[in-house]
């Protein structure tokens, strides 16, 4: 057995050692550390998976102009070179008033209605797909095609997505500001812990320093205790979420695949995971560091 | 090596534990602080190892005036000194071995070295035996001899006990007695604040007497 004595050295293994002399008192702080981190990461798993469903989606929204009737072919290869020219439209596709008419008799129930006009109803259109996923330049885009003489009405679909990316980012924003509260909570009871652990290691304290112990010797066992529970209560986090995540993804599957929505609810990414961690670890360490310098300040040598 | 310059302490609430200290302890001496319980031989101990500052006036320990000295310089300064405290504190939670290698891993000594160092510390107390021992299960000598094996691990030049044989039967205290003494053959200095300054005496120590927080000529 020959221990380093390097001082981190020595206040990692103090601090191990302190996490493993009472296991159970070990396994309680980081379950509770746990139950309050993985609230606010559930939640954001959850939001960035209807997250990335709607960025799915949003990738082709469409705006649907349909022009006046009576447009003349001239008037239609006019507006048509205009928009190909438009730098903002991605794609454009021209659907004729028969075609719509014969996609529409094709469509299940619709055929008995399509046979008994005697007209065509329906109008020439444009399908037009704008680059990129701005919100703003859709609504542009469509307000410019709506003051053409030629055009009548303008249907922009992606309204729908613009809410659900509004309301995925309020989702967000309250779980950060969860993860936050619940945060706080994490440094009040490692800032507890470690004040127990202050006062019933007093003497010992007092021993080292008269001993010639620097204060950052004494000071750093507790940092570093608090920095392993708060990595311990992020490792039972992200497994409770793990398992969590594992529970009701089959009941959210079912449910989407009930609205004709293929989902697969994914657990943390990696990146999610080591932030997690990184959070938890930080978060220990700044309680034990608050409470070292509460209750650690001058004078424990008597 | 210390000295004191007019010192003066008082704690608050207006106790007057020192007034108008001024003494020396030149490098290789036995000194013996005598005086009765309260005289203030534990409070000029403290001002040594810089648990407490002076009120008024200055303590020099080798060359460095302590009450000037910054918290994080203290810890350099407590380990030139072999301090045996009036309450032995061993802690009650590790063996005797482990006790006396406290001050070598406070002070980052190489571990290579340490054990050996420990080793010879308590063979020179006469505790090599009980190395495995925790501290309850022996006497009140026995952790007192322990206690002086952790103040002279680190090899300090000044060893400064507070009552070391207090609390122990007559027996006991002469073994203590000696055992200071063949420190300071070995050219340590010492100084030992005992209210039974008889122990001392045949070891033609310097001895200075403590009333009421004064030095008595």
């Amino acid at each position: 057995m020959s221990p380093s004595f390097h001082p981190h050295g020595i206040a990692l293994r103090q601090a191990l050692s302190r996490l493993g002399a009472k296991p159970l008192a070990t396994f309680l702080s980081a379950l509770v550390v746990a139950i309050a981190l993985s609230l606010p990461v559930l939640g954001l798993v959850l939001v960035d998976n209807v997250g990335s469903l709607a960025r799915g989606v949003s990738g082709k929204p469409e705006i649907s102009a349909f022009l006046k009737r009576g447009t003349d072919p001239v008037q239609i290869r006019a507006i048509e070179s205009r928009l190909r020219a438009d730098p903002r439209i991605a794609a454009l596709r021209f659907v004729p008033r028969d075609e719509a008419l014969r996609q529409l008799a094709e469509r299940g129930g619709f055929a008995d209605v399509a046979g008994a006009l005697t007209e065509n109803p329906l109008p020439d259109a444009y399908i037009i797909e704008p680059k990129g996923d701005e919100p703003e330049v859709f609504e542009k885009l469509r307000t410019e095609l709506a003051a053409l003489p030629e055009v009548d009405v303008v249907q922009l679909d992606s309204a729908w997505v613009t809410r659900l990316h509004a309301a995925v980012s309020l989702a967000r924003q309250a779980m950060l500001l969860l993860a936050f509260l619940l945060g706080a909570a994490l440094v009040i009871v490692t800032f507890n812990t470690i004040r127990l652990q202050i006062l019933t290691q007093r003497h010992e304290i007092s021993v080292s320093l008269l001993l010639g112990a620097t204060r950052s010797f004494v000071r750093r066992p507790y940092l570093y205790f608090g920095l392993l529970q708060g990595l311990l209560g992020g490792l039972v986090a992200w497994a409770l979420v793990e398992g969590l995540v594992r529970l009701i993804a089959p009941g959210v599957e079912t449910l989407a695949r009930s609205y004709n929505i293929v989902v697969e609810i994914q657990g943390p990414t990696p990146l999610q995971a080591v932030l997690l961690l990184l959070f938890s670890a930080v978060l220990g360490w700044v309680g034990a560091g608050l409470s070292v310098r509460r209750h650690l300040h001058d004078g424990p040598v008597d | 090596m210390i000295r004191f310059e007019r010192v003066t302490k008082r704690y608050p609430g207006g106790h007057e534990a020192l007034s108008d200290v001024s003494l020396e302890i030149r490098h290789g001496e036995l000194l013996v602080l005598a005086g009765h319980s309260g005289a203030g031989k534990s409070t000029l101990i403290k001002l040594i190892a810089g648990l407490e500052k002076p009120s008024a006036g200055k303590v020099w320990v080798s060359g460095q005036e302590v009450g000037a000295l910054r918290a994080n310089q203290l810890p350099y300064l407590r380990r030139s000194l072999g301090l045996v405290m009036q309450e032995h504190r061993l802690l009650h939670d590790r063996t005797i071995f482990d006790n006396v290698m406290l001050p070598l891993i406070v002070t980052g000594y190489p571990p290579r070295d340490a054990a050996k160092r420990v080793r010879v510390a308590l063979e020179k107390v006469g505790m090599a035996e009980f190395e495995k021992a925790m501290p309850l299960t022996l006497s009140g000598g026995e952790q007192q001899r322990a206690a002086i094996a952790r103040a002279i691990v680190n090899k300090p030049s000044v060893l400064i006990a507070d009552e070391p044989t207090a609390h122990l039967d007559p027996a006991y205290a002469r073994e203590i007695a000696a055992l200071f003494r063949s420190f300071h053959s070995a050219g340590v200095t010492i100084l030992l604040a005992t209210h039974d300054e008889t122990l001392f005496s045949p070891y033609g120590a310097r001895r200075v007497e403590l009333s009421r927080g004064r030095l008595l000529a």
